[in-house]
Protein backbone atom coordinates (compact mmCIF):
# COMPACT_ATOMS: atom_id res chain seq x y z
CA UNK A 1 0.00 0.00 0.00
CA UNK A 2 1.08 3.15 -1.15
CA UNK A 3 0.92 6.06 1.22
CA UNK A 4 -0.39 9.29 -0.50
CA UNK A 5 2.36 12.56 -0.33
CA UNK A 6 1.50 15.93 1.07
CA UNK A 7 0.96 16.80 -2.38
CA UNK A 8 -2.16 14.58 -3.25
CA UNK A 9 -3.71 15.24 0.20
CA UNK A 10 -4.01 18.85 -0.41
CA UNK A 11 -5.26 18.59 -3.48
CA UNK A 12 -7.97 16.21 -2.56
CA UNK A 13 -8.47 18.14 0.02
CA UNK A 14 -9.50 21.17 -2.61
CA UNK A 15 -11.44 18.82 -4.60
CA UNK A 16 -8.54 18.60 -7.76
CA UNK A 17 -7.75 15.18 -7.89
CA UNK A 18 -8.99 12.50 -10.38
CA UNK A 19 -8.32 10.25 -7.48
CA UNK A 20 -10.54 11.09 -5.35
CA UNK A 21 -12.34 7.72 -4.62
CA UNK A 22 -8.78 5.87 -4.63
CA UNK A 23 -7.75 8.47 -1.93
CA UNK A 24 -10.25 8.60 -0.20
CA UNK A 25 -10.61 4.69 -0.05
CA UNK A 26 -6.72 4.63 1.10
CA UNK A 27 -7.79 7.58 3.81
CA UNK A 28 -10.64 5.11 5.32
CA UNK A 29 -7.76 2.46 5.58
CA UNK A 30 -4.69 4.20 6.14
CA UNK A 31 -4.03 5.62 9.65
CA UNK A 32 -1.06 7.35 8.57
CA UNK A 33 -2.10 9.19 6.20
CA UNK A 34 -5.48 9.91 8.07
CA UNK A 35 -3.22 11.21 10.31
CA UNK A 36 -1.16 13.09 7.46
CA UNK A 37 -4.54 14.39 6.77
CA UNK A 38 -5.51 15.54 9.55
CA UNK A 39 -2.19 17.98 10.46
CA UNK A 40 -3.16 19.79 7.28
CA UNK A 41 -6.40 20.30 8.41
CA UNK A 42 -4.88 22.01 11.15
CA UNK A 43 -3.53 24.03 9.06
CA UNK A 44 -6.84 25.01 7.23
CA UNK A 45 -8.12 25.47 10.80
CA UNK A 46 -6.11 27.89 11.90
CA UNK A 47 -5.73 29.86 8.63
CA UNK A 48 -9.50 29.55 8.21
CA UNK A 49 -9.58 31.24 12.10
CA UNK A 50 -6.91 33.87 11.77
CA UNK A 51 -8.99 37.12 11.59
CA UNK A 52 -7.89 40.01 10.09
CA UNK A 53 -8.29 43.40 12.53
CA UNK A 54 -10.89 45.21 12.34
CA UNK A 55 -10.43 48.33 10.45
CA UNK A 56 -13.00 50.38 12.28
CA UNK A 57 -16.34 51.92 11.49
CA UNK A 58 -15.41 55.21 9.90
CA UNK A 59 -13.25 52.84 7.39
CA UNK A 60 -15.41 53.01 4.19
CA UNK A 61 -16.25 56.75 4.83
CA UNK A 62 -12.16 57.18 4.88
CA UNK A 63 -11.55 55.40 2.30
CA UNK A 64 -13.95 57.52 0.20
CA UNK A 65 -12.11 60.79 1.24
CA UNK A 66 -8.54 59.84 0.19
CA UNK A 67 -9.89 58.32 -3.01
CA UNK A 68 -12.29 61.59 -3.76
CA UNK A 69 -9.15 63.66 -3.07
CA UNK A 70 -6.99 61.62 -5.99
CA UNK A 71 -10.21 61.53 -8.07
CA UNK A 72 -10.23 65.72 -9.19
CA UNK A 73 -7.83 65.25 -11.66
CA UNK A 74 -7.52 61.68 -12.68
CA UNK A 75 -7.86 61.35 -15.90
CA UNK A 76 -5.63 57.98 -17.43
CA UNK A 77 -1.88 60.36 -17.95
CA UNK A 78 1.08 58.15 -19.47
CA UNK A 79 3.22 59.59 -16.69
CA UNK A 80 0.23 59.06 -13.83
CA UNK A 81 2.12 56.30 -12.46
CA UNK A 82 5.64 57.58 -12.15
CA UNK A 83 4.49 60.08 -9.13
CA UNK A 84 4.53 56.88 -6.76
CA UNK A 85 7.67 56.75 -4.34
CA UNK A 86 8.55 53.50 -4.99
CA UNK A 87 8.87 54.52 -9.14
CA UNK A 88 11.10 57.89 -8.04
CA UNK A 89 14.53 55.92 -8.20
CA UNK A 90 13.83 55.40 -12.24
CA UNK A 91 12.08 58.68 -12.74
CA UNK A 92 15.52 60.33 -11.27
CA UNK A 93 17.53 58.23 -14.16
CA UNK A 94 14.68 59.68 -16.77
CA UNK A 95 15.01 63.09 -15.20
CA UNK A 96 18.61 63.24 -15.88
CA UNK A 97 18.15 62.25 -19.23
CA UNK A 98 16.03 65.22 -20.39
CA UNK A 99 18.46 67.22 -18.79
CA UNK A 100 20.84 65.64 -20.81
CA UNK A 101 18.95 65.64 -24.19
CA UNK A 102 17.81 69.78 -23.06
CA UNK A 103 20.93 70.56 -23.13
CA UNK A 104 22.25 68.61 -26.19
CA UNK A 105 19.31 70.46 -28.09
CA UNK A 106 20.59 74.49 -27.10
CA UNK A 107 24.03 73.17 -27.83
CA UNK A 108 22.60 72.32 -31.15
CA UNK A 109 20.51 75.04 -31.47
CA UNK A 110 17.24 73.58 -32.63
CA UNK A 111 15.13 74.66 -29.56
CA UNK A 112 13.47 77.82 -30.76
CA UNK A 113 10.66 79.24 -29.23
CA UNK A 114 8.11 78.28 -32.00
CA UNK A 115 9.30 74.30 -31.90
CA UNK A 116 9.07 74.10 -28.22
CA UNK A 117 6.33 71.97 -27.66
CA UNK A 118 7.00 70.07 -30.88
CA UNK A 119 10.68 69.47 -29.48
CA UNK A 120 9.06 68.96 -26.15
CA UNK A 121 7.22 65.61 -27.42
CA UNK A 122 10.54 64.62 -29.18
CA UNK A 123 12.71 64.76 -26.35
CA UNK A 124 10.16 62.59 -24.54
CA UNK A 125 10.00 60.00 -26.97
CA UNK A 126 13.80 60.26 -27.04
CA UNK A 127 14.48 59.95 -23.34
CA UNK A 128 11.82 56.75 -23.19
CA UNK A 129 13.56 55.03 -26.12
CA UNK A 130 16.41 55.04 -24.36
CA UNK A 131 15.02 54.50 -21.01
CA UNK A 132 12.67 51.29 -22.61
CA UNK A 133 16.25 50.12 -24.73
CA UNK A 134 18.16 50.22 -21.13
CA UNK A 135 15.12 48.19 -19.45
CA UNK A 136 15.23 45.12 -22.82
CA UNK A 137 19.32 45.23 -22.24
CA UNK A 138 18.95 44.03 -18.48
CA UNK A 139 15.86 41.57 -19.53
CA UNK A 140 18.23 40.20 -22.53
CA UNK A 141 20.83 39.81 -19.39
CA UNK A 142 18.50 37.52 -17.59
CA UNK A 143 17.00 35.85 -20.98
CA UNK A 144 20.32 35.28 -21.46
CA UNK A 145 21.48 33.72 -17.82
CA UNK A 146 18.39 31.11 -18.10
CA UNK A 147 19.40 30.44 -21.90
CA UNK A 148 23.02 29.92 -20.95
CA UNK A 149 22.85 28.04 -17.95
CA UNK A 150 24.60 24.64 -17.53
CA UNK A 151 23.77 21.51 -15.70
CA UNK A 152 25.79 19.06 -14.04
CA UNK A 153 25.27 15.40 -14.72
CA UNK A 154 23.56 13.94 -11.88
CA UNK A 155 23.00 17.55 -10.15
CA UNK A 156 19.45 17.51 -7.85
CA UNK A 157 18.60 20.95 -7.68
CA UNK A 158 19.25 24.57 -9.58
CA UNK A 159 18.94 27.21 -7.47
CA UNK A 160 17.94 30.05 -9.56
CA UNK A 161 17.13 32.86 -6.63
CA UNK A 162 19.80 35.42 -8.12
CA UNK A 163 18.03 35.14 -11.81
CA UNK A 164 14.35 35.62 -10.20
CA UNK A 165 15.53 38.43 -8.22
CA UNK A 166 16.59 40.33 -11.50
CA UNK A 167 13.31 39.24 -13.10
CA UNK A 168 11.27 40.63 -9.80
CA UNK A 169 13.12 43.72 -10.01
CA UNK A 170 12.47 43.84 -14.16
CA UNK A 171 8.79 43.22 -13.74
CA UNK A 172 7.53 46.22 -12.43
CA UNK A 173 8.97 48.92 -14.90
CA UNK A 174 7.97 46.06 -17.70
CA UNK A 175 4.41 46.74 -16.84
CA UNK A 176 4.75 50.75 -16.60
CA UNK A 177 6.76 50.56 -20.10
CA UNK A 178 4.07 48.10 -21.36
CA UNK A 179 1.26 50.65 -20.45
CA UNK A 180 2.78 53.22 -21.83
CA UNK A 181 3.46 51.26 -25.44
CA UNK A 182 -0.35 50.80 -25.29
CA UNK A 183 -1.43 54.74 -24.12
CA UNK A 184 0.76 55.37 -27.26
CA UNK A 185 -0.29 53.15 -29.69
CA UNK A 186 3.25 51.38 -30.36
CA UNK A 187 1.01 47.68 -30.58
CA UNK A 188 4.49 45.66 -31.74
CA UNK A 189 5.96 47.09 -28.54
CA UNK A 190 3.40 46.65 -26.24
CA UNK A 191 3.07 42.98 -27.63
CA UNK A 192 6.85 41.99 -27.16
CA UNK A 193 6.74 43.84 -23.29
CA UNK A 194 3.54 41.76 -22.68
CA UNK A 195 5.30 39.05 -23.93
CA UNK A 196 8.98 39.51 -21.61
CA UNK A 197 6.22 40.14 -18.90
CA UNK A 198 4.91 36.97 -19.03
CA UNK A 199 8.33 35.08 -19.31
CA UNK A 200 9.54 37.42 -16.40
CA UNK A 201 6.66 36.31 -14.55
CA UNK A 202 7.02 32.85 -14.94
CA UNK A 203 10.69 32.97 -13.59
CA UNK A 204 10.19 35.36 -10.55
CA UNK A 205 6.69 32.74 -9.47
CA UNK A 206 9.08 29.50 -10.18
CA UNK A 207 10.36 27.91 -7.16
CA UNK A 208 14.03 28.92 -5.94
CA UNK A 209 15.09 25.48 -6.23
CA UNK A 210 13.89 23.44 -9.36
CA UNK A 211 14.83 19.72 -10.38
CA UNK A 212 16.92 20.00 -14.01
CA UNK A 213 13.61 18.94 -14.84
CA UNK A 214 11.73 21.68 -13.80
CA UNK A 215 14.55 24.37 -14.93
CA UNK A 216 14.23 22.68 -18.47
CA UNK A 217 10.37 22.86 -18.86
CA UNK A 218 10.89 26.98 -17.74
CA UNK A 219 13.68 27.30 -20.30
CA UNK A 220 11.96 25.56 -23.23
CA UNK A 221 8.60 27.52 -22.96
CA UNK A 222 10.82 30.69 -22.84
CA UNK A 223 12.79 29.36 -25.75
CA UNK A 224 9.51 28.29 -27.82
CA UNK A 225 8.73 32.20 -27.95
CA UNK A 226 11.32 33.46 -29.49
CA UNK A 227 11.33 36.31 -26.85
CA UNK A 228 15.16 36.21 -27.00
CA UNK A 229 15.08 37.13 -30.41
CA UNK A 230 12.32 39.26 -30.43
CA UNK A 231 13.62 41.76 -27.57
CA UNK A 232 17.13 41.72 -29.36
CA UNK A 233 14.96 42.80 -32.74
CA UNK A 234 13.18 45.76 -30.69
CA UNK A 235 16.39 47.11 -28.38
CA UNK A 236 17.63 47.29 -32.27
CA UNK A 237 14.78 49.01 -33.65
CA UNK A 238 14.85 51.70 -30.43
CA UNK A 239 18.58 51.96 -31.35
CA UNK A 240 18.44 52.77 -34.78
CA UNK A 241 15.17 55.45 -33.40
CA UNK A 242 18.03 56.79 -31.11
CA UNK A 243 20.71 57.45 -33.81
CA UNK A 244 18.01 58.82 -36.20
CA UNK A 245 15.02 60.49 -34.11
CA UNK A 246 13.25 61.35 -37.44
CA UNK A 247 12.89 57.53 -38.25
CA UNK A 248 9.64 55.88 -38.39
CA UNK A 249 8.73 54.33 -35.19
CA UNK A 250 5.51 52.48 -36.22
CA UNK A 251 6.92 49.39 -37.80
CA UNK A 252 9.45 47.55 -36.94
CA UNK A 253 11.47 44.40 -38.04
CA UNK A 254 9.57 41.89 -34.94
CA UNK A 255 6.10 42.94 -36.33
CA UNK A 256 7.79 42.08 -40.11
CA UNK A 257 9.07 38.81 -38.55
CA UNK A 258 5.98 37.53 -37.37
CA UNK A 259 4.45 38.14 -40.69
CA UNK A 260 6.68 36.43 -42.18
CA UNK A 261 6.47 33.39 -39.56
CA UNK A 262 2.56 33.65 -40.15
CA UNK B 1 -23.12 39.12 -4.29
CA UNK B 2 -27.24 39.26 -4.94
CA UNK B 3 -28.52 40.01 -8.13
CA UNK B 4 -30.03 43.44 -6.80
CA UNK B 5 -26.48 44.26 -5.55
CA UNK B 6 -24.75 44.02 -9.15
CA UNK B 7 -27.51 45.73 -10.95
CA UNK B 8 -27.29 48.43 -8.40
CA UNK B 9 -23.43 48.53 -8.98
CA UNK B 10 -24.15 48.34 -12.97
CA UNK B 11 -26.25 51.49 -12.70
CA UNK B 12 -23.36 52.91 -10.05
CA UNK B 13 -21.22 52.30 -12.77
CA UNK B 14 -23.26 54.20 -15.85
CA UNK B 15 -23.64 57.29 -13.79
CA UNK B 16 -20.00 57.88 -12.58
CA UNK B 17 -19.38 57.23 -16.26
CA UNK B 18 -21.41 59.89 -17.10
CA UNK B 19 -19.74 62.70 -15.05
CA UNK B 20 -21.68 61.90 -11.25
CA UNK B 21 -18.57 61.48 -9.37
CA UNK B 22 -20.52 60.95 -5.92
CA UNK B 23 -21.98 57.66 -7.59
CA UNK B 24 -18.73 56.25 -7.78
CA UNK B 25 -18.81 56.75 -3.76
CA UNK B 26 -21.46 54.19 -3.87
CA UNK B 27 -19.37 51.83 -5.47
CA UNK B 28 -16.60 52.46 -2.83
CA UNK B 29 -18.43 52.44 0.75
CA UNK B 30 -20.29 48.79 -1.19
CA UNK B 31 -16.69 47.22 -1.71
CA UNK B 32 -13.77 48.80 0.27
CA UNK B 33 -13.85 46.17 3.34
CA UNK B 34 -14.11 43.15 1.20
CA UNK B 35 -10.56 44.39 -0.98
CA UNK B 36 -9.35 45.25 2.99
CA UNK B 37 -9.34 41.87 3.76
CA UNK B 38 -7.57 40.13 0.82
CA UNK B 39 -4.82 43.34 1.05
CA UNK B 40 -4.18 43.30 5.04
CA UNK B 41 -3.54 39.28 4.25
CA UNK B 42 -1.08 40.23 1.46
CA UNK B 43 0.76 43.01 2.90
CA UNK B 44 0.38 42.03 6.97
CA UNK B 45 0.17 45.61 7.66
CA UNK B 46 -2.88 47.58 8.59
CA UNK B 47 -1.32 51.01 7.18
CA UNK B 48 -0.34 49.59 3.66
CA UNK B 49 -3.61 47.53 3.40
CA UNK B 50 -5.20 50.67 3.34
CA UNK B 51 -3.37 52.18 0.87
CA UNK B 52 -3.76 49.53 -1.63
CA UNK B 53 -7.38 49.60 -1.34
CA UNK B 54 -7.38 53.30 -2.18
CA UNK B 55 -5.30 52.59 -4.92
CA UNK B 56 -7.20 50.35 -6.11
CA UNK B 57 -10.22 52.12 -6.38
CA UNK B 58 -8.06 55.22 -7.92
CA UNK B 59 -7.07 52.74 -10.69
CA UNK B 60 -10.77 51.34 -11.00
CA UNK B 61 -12.57 54.85 -11.14
CA UNK B 62 -9.33 55.64 -13.95
CA UNK B 63 -9.90 52.58 -16.19
CA UNK B 64 -13.52 52.51 -15.39
CA UNK B 65 -14.45 52.44 -19.03
CA UNK B 66 -12.60 49.10 -19.92
CA UNK B 67 -15.07 47.45 -16.86
CA UNK B 68 -18.55 48.18 -19.25
CA UNK B 69 -19.80 44.94 -19.34
CA UNK B 70 -17.48 43.08 -17.39
CA UNK B 71 -18.52 39.99 -14.56
CA UNK B 72 -19.12 42.37 -11.62
CA UNK B 73 -17.73 45.70 -10.06
CA UNK B 74 -16.33 43.95 -6.75
CA UNK B 75 -14.37 40.93 -8.61
CA UNK B 76 -12.99 43.62 -10.60
CA UNK B 77 -11.72 46.10 -8.57
CA UNK B 78 -10.38 42.99 -6.54
CA UNK B 79 -8.47 41.60 -9.15
CA UNK B 80 -6.82 45.15 -9.77
CA UNK B 81 -6.20 45.29 -5.93
CA UNK B 82 -4.84 42.13 -6.16
CA UNK B 83 -2.22 42.83 -9.01
CA UNK B 84 -1.23 46.41 -7.34
CA UNK B 85 -0.83 44.08 -3.79
CA UNK B 86 1.64 41.29 -5.77
CA UNK B 87 3.47 44.47 -6.95
CA UNK B 88 4.12 46.04 -3.95
CA UNK B 89 4.95 43.29 -1.84
CA UNK B 90 7.55 41.84 -4.55
CA UNK B 91 8.46 45.52 -4.71
CA UNK B 92 9.36 44.92 -0.89
CA UNK B 93 11.01 41.71 -1.46
CA UNK B 94 13.64 43.32 -3.80
CA UNK B 95 14.06 46.01 -1.47
CA UNK B 96 14.16 43.56 1.89
CA UNK B 97 16.97 41.60 -0.13
CA UNK B 98 18.76 44.50 -0.71
CA UNK B 99 19.09 45.49 2.72
CA UNK B 100 19.97 42.26 4.17
CA UNK B 101 22.95 41.70 1.54
CA UNK B 102 24.13 44.97 2.58
CA UNK B 103 24.26 43.96 6.45
CA UNK B 104 24.81 40.22 6.52
CA UNK B 105 27.37 38.00 5.12
CA UNK B 106 25.67 34.80 4.19
CA UNK B 107 22.71 36.24 3.39
CA UNK B 108 21.88 33.65 0.50
CA UNK B 109 21.41 30.91 2.69
CA UNK B 110 19.28 32.45 5.44
CA UNK B 111 17.25 34.25 3.16
CA UNK B 112 16.16 30.70 1.35
CA UNK B 113 15.46 29.33 5.06
CA UNK B 114 12.12 29.86 5.88
CA UNK B 115 12.27 29.44 9.62
CA UNK B 116 15.57 31.56 10.02
CA UNK B 117 12.92 34.37 7.80
CA UNK B 118 10.01 33.44 10.52
CA UNK B 119 12.54 33.93 13.56
CA UNK B 120 13.52 37.40 12.27
CA UNK B 121 9.92 38.46 11.96
CA UNK B 122 8.53 36.64 15.12
CA UNK B 123 6.77 39.24 17.08
CA UNK B 124 7.61 40.19 20.64
CA UNK B 125 5.92 38.36 23.41
CA UNK B 126 4.04 41.25 24.28
CA UNK B 127 2.58 42.15 21.00
CA UNK B 128 1.10 38.34 20.74
CA UNK B 129 -0.58 38.64 24.02
CA UNK B 130 -2.09 41.80 23.07
CA UNK B 131 -3.53 40.93 19.50
CA UNK B 132 -3.83 37.11 20.16
CA UNK B 133 -1.08 34.88 19.30
CA UNK B 134 -2.91 33.03 16.67
CA UNK B 135 -3.63 36.21 13.88
CA UNK B 136 0.07 37.44 14.63
CA UNK B 137 1.70 33.84 13.96
CA UNK B 138 -0.65 33.70 10.48
CA UNK B 139 0.64 37.16 9.62
CA UNK B 140 4.34 36.09 10.69
CA UNK B 141 3.90 32.30 8.78
CA UNK B 142 2.99 34.20 5.22
CA UNK B 143 5.47 36.73 5.67
CA UNK B 144 8.08 33.37 4.58
CA UNK B 145 6.11 33.29 1.50
CA UNK B 146 7.04 34.48 -2.01
CA UNK B 147 5.29 36.90 -3.28
CA UNK B 148 3.33 34.68 -5.70
CA UNK B 149 3.00 32.19 -3.23
CA UNK B 150 1.15 34.94 -0.79
CA UNK B 151 -1.16 35.84 -3.05
CA UNK B 152 -2.00 32.37 -4.57
CA UNK B 153 -2.92 31.41 -1.35
CA UNK B 154 -4.92 34.89 -0.14
CA UNK B 155 -7.18 34.55 -3.09
CA UNK B 156 -7.06 30.45 -2.91
CA UNK B 157 -8.50 30.04 0.65
CA UNK B 158 -9.72 33.27 1.92
CA UNK B 159 -11.31 34.79 -0.93
CA UNK B 160 -12.48 31.53 -2.20
CA UNK B 161 -10.72 32.65 -5.62
CA UNK B 162 -10.78 29.50 -8.75
CA UNK B 163 -7.52 28.90 -10.07
CA UNK B 164 -8.31 30.74 -13.31
CA UNK B 165 -8.66 33.99 -11.61
CA UNK B 166 -5.73 33.64 -9.44
CA UNK B 167 -3.65 32.24 -12.69
CA UNK B 168 -4.43 35.75 -14.30
CA UNK B 169 -3.21 37.33 -11.39
CA UNK B 170 0.04 36.02 -11.33
CA UNK B 171 0.29 35.66 -15.25
CA UNK B 172 0.74 31.89 -14.62
CA UNK B 173 -0.30 29.20 -16.35
CA UNK B 174 -3.50 26.62 -14.28
CA UNK B 175 -1.19 24.25 -13.70
CA UNK B 176 1.98 26.16 -12.33
CA UNK B 177 -0.54 28.11 -10.16
CA UNK B 178 -2.16 24.75 -8.54
CA UNK B 179 1.67 24.39 -7.45
CA UNK B 180 2.20 27.67 -6.05
CA UNK B 181 -0.79 27.20 -3.91
CA UNK B 182 0.28 23.59 -2.87
CA UNK B 183 3.94 24.83 -1.84
CA UNK B 184 2.48 27.78 -0.28
CA UNK B 185 -0.15 25.71 2.31
CA UNK B 186 3.11 23.54 2.41
CA UNK B 187 5.56 26.42 3.77
CA UNK B 188 2.34 27.82 6.14
CA UNK B 189 2.31 23.78 7.50
CA UNK B 190 6.09 24.36 8.58
CA UNK B 191 5.60 27.63 9.47
CA UNK B 192 2.94 26.93 12.03
CA UNK B 193 3.49 23.59 12.52
CA UNK B 194 5.45 24.18 15.99
CA UNK B 195 2.39 26.59 17.23
CA UNK B 196 -0.15 23.84 16.57
CA UNK B 197 2.24 21.05 17.57
CA UNK B 198 0.93 20.76 21.06
CA UNK B 199 -2.64 20.13 19.73
CA UNK B 200 -1.36 17.44 17.09
CA UNK B 201 -0.72 13.34 16.74
CA UNK B 202 2.82 12.66 16.14
CA UNK B 203 2.82 10.86 12.92
CA UNK B 204 4.49 7.77 11.81
CA UNK B 205 7.35 7.96 8.73
CA UNK B 206 7.55 4.44 7.61
CA UNK B 207 5.95 3.68 4.60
Amino acid sequence: MRHRTEEELIAYRYGETKEREAIAAHLRECAQCRAEMEQIEKVYTAMSAAAVPEPGEEFERRVWQKVALRLEDSKPKWWAGLLEPRRLALVGAVAALVLLAFYLGRKTGTVGPVLEQAEAGKVRERVLVVAVGEHLGRSEMVLMELENAQTRENQKTVNIAATQRRAEDLVEENRLYRETALETGDQVMAKTLDELERALLDIANSPEEVTPAQFEVIRKRIEAQGLLFKVRVVKHGLEERKASPNAKPAENQAGATERKKA
Amino acid sequence: MTEAVEVSDAIAVERTLAGDRDAYRVLVERHSRMVYGMAYRMTGDAHEAEEVVQEAFVRGYQKLRQFAGQANFGTWVYRIAANYAIDRIRQRKVQESRMTTASRPDEEALELDPVSNLRDRAPSPERLAESGQLAERMRAALETLSPAERTAIVMRHWDGCGIEEIAAVLRSNSNATKNTVFRAVQKLRRALEPFLEGKAHVIGTEG
